[in-house]
């Protein structure tokens, strides 16, 4: 029901729009409903089971920290996952909540109907053109007008476009939800011609990373073009809070699998967050032009265990728990970015110690 | 359309009026609509050629994994032959193209060119309002693009040449570049600018003020309706560009930070600005085409248009409409989330008029008498192609979806779908319907025929598979690719054969038509074409209508 009100109010907002400012407030006064909308889809029934690996996270961390201080292997890329393939016509499989809805949306939905639309305008067309050619119709009829008609092939195309709205709008909905309290923070610079990471919550300075050269990549097992020395390591079935920024010009973070993409401007921090549910290896590439090596700074992500993701954190000399209070200077650099992420950001830095952050999935579930 | 009713004697009484000056005067400082029209169409397929030449080359660089001529193309140039000039000039060459297709070749050949043509004469006017400044208009866009072509030879920072995209966004355009390049770039589209501007001013005069006595609003042909709604979208959008682009240039030049957030200014500031331009700017290239689809259909239907009303005023809602979505072409710069849906469902708005279009398209049709000539082939085409990228962009204007396609092959293969095979299939439409009224000769059929052929299936291969190119994550604007692309990247390259044997059926029609085709009377489409200009000899008489004509 919200979904359709807030739809309403987007047309509503797109057939006036000379009311532009006022009609953004009321949307914005929807923007609370979107945890309503995804309870009431289906598709989030597998959410609740990944919390738990979540707590599962926050309770390994201690003994993770002690013990695997050695270093960390990248796994290898599995062929068809995370990257295109030869040949490929689809999307790369999703790997996300959301990438499978948006897939869904596209190729159930979408799609169909794009196909549906080209073939009836081909058919008539092809119908016509038989039909009414010279040698079968040597006379033309003088018709030029027919109300009714006119009314349905406008009216029509409303009502699909209403309908295709619903889903659309609900997809927005969920990429916006803020993110649950336990959501790991990744700082991500832009530079050229190539990507830092740093991880504020985890005490990890910025480290970069450098599209890996033809010989090391095939040594590597990996696709040359989509493979980077250092990668951005994350844990599997926790919310990442992905802060994108720049440093010189306008660079832009993209990874398909995961159906993210989001600008690197320099002077914003723009904040896209993403749950990857299965563990691999996911590339994406700078998707927006940045000079003269712009297609030459990929973007590796690795989706891990959070036992791998503590033994990762170790081998990058960070800490898994949170820093207390006086510590939290890089959070709230982040927490600064959007004002939306803000109540997210303050209590992440303390509950996280407390298994209960997980206890409840019910709230958290939904949020992605 | 109404069916007009002219006197057919007018044609006669112009023919004594027909003192041309001499050659210099003639076509230098000229102030007749036609030789201007003409001058336009000669200018615009000049400027076609090299930026389906860069299109081929960048194809050629394309056809398989790694880089394999840029850096030679960039020493033939006057550039270094090193991995990092060759690299730059693929930016370069990316940039052009779009540059010089938009607005030296689309906008100089529909606007400038069957606008200046046809406007005067589908109203029955003597010429354009302001003959002077319409000849002011085509050569300021005449030294704006030698001025874009010979940035290509100035440095541009890491080579030579603009290597920042048509859409010149800051910061690359001000601090990523140093040399001159950009400021000549820059320079070039405050001069297409002001000359786009000029026209549109002179268009827009010239249809509110010239028209025939019985001439009403609501009985000008389609074509002429699409070229009004274009010159208003011109008129109000263009200045936005040239703000836009000025701030650029203090930015680089003058030590302002418009656009640079160290300064205070902000980087998106001027990708709204140029969207609020470029978003119009899409309906500038493709409404004229419209119009011309329309004539074409109606001509070879033996029919008047259908839903003439609808049509009319289904393109100026695409113009009105066209003002408020711009944003869906920054989805990805961070905006909050009310404001993504606003842009997602106005863009789809969209798609209503553009439906009752094609619909009304078909329905002209339907109950006619179809010949399919030449022209009526690419009309048909163009409502196709045009189909096919219109769906596309209905999946684009979701923002959700677009967060994975944007700024990837898919997108650059739905604008493709609705310029390449959309504005270019109806100015095709155009060039041969109105060939024989140009040039008072007719055009080779087969060769037409061949020509269409050739190119719809070419350009179906170049750009049909850039869609799965898309869904699979290749971004634009890459020289390079991991192995994965190269199998589609292949089959586009080779569809670009096809294509360069298709424009070689156009040149040779071209040059078969103005040398050696059949002289033609005054209306050799027969009862369907109802138009003015089919009133008039083939060529029209140097002046027509020095005395008015009356719609009936």
């Amino acid at each position: 029901m919200a979904g359709i009100y807030r739809i309403l109010i987007a047309f509503l907002m797109a057939l006036t729009p000379l009311t532009l400012g006022s009609v953004a407030v009321s949307a914005a006064t929807n923007a609370a409903a979107p945890v309503v909308t995804a309870a009431t889809t289906p598709t989030p029934a597998a959410a609740p089971a990944t919390p738990a690996t979540t707590s599962a996270d926050d309770a390994a961390t201690p003994a993770a920290d002690a013990a695997a201080a050695p270093a960390f292997e990248y796994a290898r890329p599995v062929p068809g996952i995370g990257q295109p393939v030869v040949g490929g016509m689809d999307f790369q499989p999703q790997v996300t909540e959301n990438g499978r809805f948006a897939h869904f949306l596209n190729n159930a939905i979408l799609l169909p109907l794009s196909v549906v639309i080209c073939l009836l305008v081909l058919g008539l067309t092809l119908w016509v053109s038989v039909r009414y050619r010279a040698a079968a119709n040597p006379n033309p009829s003088k018709t030029s007008h027919n109300t009714l008609i006119e009314v349905i092939w406008t009216g029509i195309p409303i009502l699909i476009l209403v309908g295709v709205a619903v889903p659309s709008i609900d997809l927005l909905a969920r990429q916006y939800a803020p993110p649950p309290a336990n959501a790991l923070t990744v700082k991500v610079t832009g530079y050229q011609w190539y990507w830092g990471y740093a991880y504020p919550d985890n005490g990890i300075d910025e480290y970069v990373s450098n599209m890996l050269d033809e010989q090391t990549a095939a040594a590597r097992g990996e696709p040359y073009h989509l493979g980077a020395d250092n990668r951005m390591v994350v844990p599997v079935g926790r919310t990442v809070k992905v802060i994108v920024t720049a440093a010189d010009v306008i660079h832009s973070f993209s990874v398909p699998a995961l159906w993210v993409k989001m600008d690197a401007v320099p002077g914003r921090l723009n904040e896209v967050t993403f749950r990857a549910d299965r563990v691999g290896v996911y590339y994406g590439q700078c998707s927006e032009l940045c000079g003269v090596n712009h297609g030459y700074m990929p973007i590796a992500v690795e989706v891990v265990t959070p036992e791998r993701f503590a033994q990762w954190v170790a081998s990058k000399g960070g800490h898994m728990t949170a820093p207390a209070a006086p510590a939290a200077s890089p959070a709230t650099a982040a927490a600064t970015a959007t004002p939306t992420a803000t109540p997210a950001a303050a209590p992440a830095a303390v509950p996280t110690p407390s298994p209960s952050a997980g206890a409840t999935p019910a709230a958290a579930a939904p949020a992605q | 359309m109404t069916t007009i009713a002219a006197d057919a004697d007018h044609a006669h009484h112009d023919d004594h009026a027909d003192h041309k000056p001499g050659f210099f005067v003639r076509w230098f400082m000229s102030t007749n609509h036609k030789d201007i029209g003409t001058l336009y169409l000669i200018f615009a397929i000049c400027a076609g050629i090299i930026g389906s030449a860069l299109s081929g080359l960048m194809r050629l660089e394309l056809a398989q994994e790694g880089i394999q001529y840029l850096p030679h193309w960039a020493a033939m140039l006057g550039g270094e032959e090193t991995d990092t000039a060759g690299k730059h000039f693929w930016n370069v060459m990316i940039t052009a193209h779009g540059l010089i297709m938009v607005f030296f070749m689309v906008m100089p050949a529909i606007i400038g060119g069957f606008g200046n043509w046809f406007v005067p004469i589908m109203i029955g006017a003597p010429d354009m309002a302001f003959p002077r400044m319409n000849n002011i208009s085509f050569w300021l866009t005449f030294v704006a693009f030698f001025m874009l072509f010979g940035s290509m030879f100035v440095s541009g920072g890491s080579g030579l040449g603009a290597g920042t995209g048509w859409t010149v966004y800051a910061p690359l355009s001000t601090s990523g570049s140093t040399g001159p390049a950009v400021d000549m770039v820059i320079f070039s589209l405050h001069m297409a600018g002001a000359a786009s501007i000029l026209g549109a001013i002179n268009f827009i005069t010239t249809i509110f003020n010239m028209r025939a006595p019985g001439m009403t609003l609501h009985k000008m042909p389609l074509f002429v309706w699409s070229v009004l709604v274009t010159a208003f979208l011109l008129l109000l959008s263009l200045p936005v560009l040239a703000a836009a682009i000025t701030m650029l240039l203090t930015d680089r030049n003058f030590g302002t930070a418009f656009y640079d957030a160290a300064g205070g200014g902000d980087p998106v500031l001027y990708q709204h600005l140029f969207w609020f331009f470029g978003h119009p700017e899409v309906y500038i290239m493709i409404l004229p085409g419209f119009g011309i689809v329309s004539q074409v259909v109606s001509t070879f239907s033996k029919k008047p248009v259908f839903g003439y009303l609808g049509m009319a005023y289904a393109m100026v809602a695409i113009g009105v409409v066209g003002f408020i979505v711009w944003a869906h072409h920054m989805f990805t710069v961070g905006m909050r989330v009310d404001l993504k849906m606003y842009f997602t469902a106005a863009t789809m708005v969209i798609a209503v008029p553009t439906g009752i279009k094609i619909f009304s398209w078909l329905a002209t049709m339907w109950g006619g008498s179809l010949s399919f000539k030449t022209p009526m082939l690419w009309a048909l085409g163009f409502i196709f192609m045009f189909t096919v990228g219109g769906v596309t962009g209905v999946v684009l204007a979701n923002g959700g979806v677009d967060q994975n396609l944007h700024d990837t092959y898919y997108v650059v293969a739905h604008f493709h779908y609705v310029l390449s095979l959309g504005a270019v299939f109806a100015l095709f439409a155009g060039f041969y319907y109105w060939i024989p009224k140009m040039s008072g000769r007719m055009y080779s059929e087969w060769m037409g025929q061949l020509h269409f052929w050739t190119f719809f299936i070419g350009v179906n291969i170049v750009f049909f598979p850039q869609h799965f190119l898309g869904q699979q994550g290749m971004p634009r604007r890459y020289p390079d690719y991991a192995h994965a692309f190269e199998y589609w990247h292949h089959i586009s390259s080779l569809g670009y054969l096809v294509v360069m044997v298709g424009l070689l059926f156009f040149f040779a029609n071209v040059f078969y038509t103005l040398f050696a085709g059949k002289k033609v009377g005054a209306n050799p489409w027969g009862e369907g074409a109802t138009t003015l200009e089919w009133t008039l000899s083939s060529p029209p008489p140097y002046h027509q209508f020095n005395e008015l004509p009356r719609i009936a």
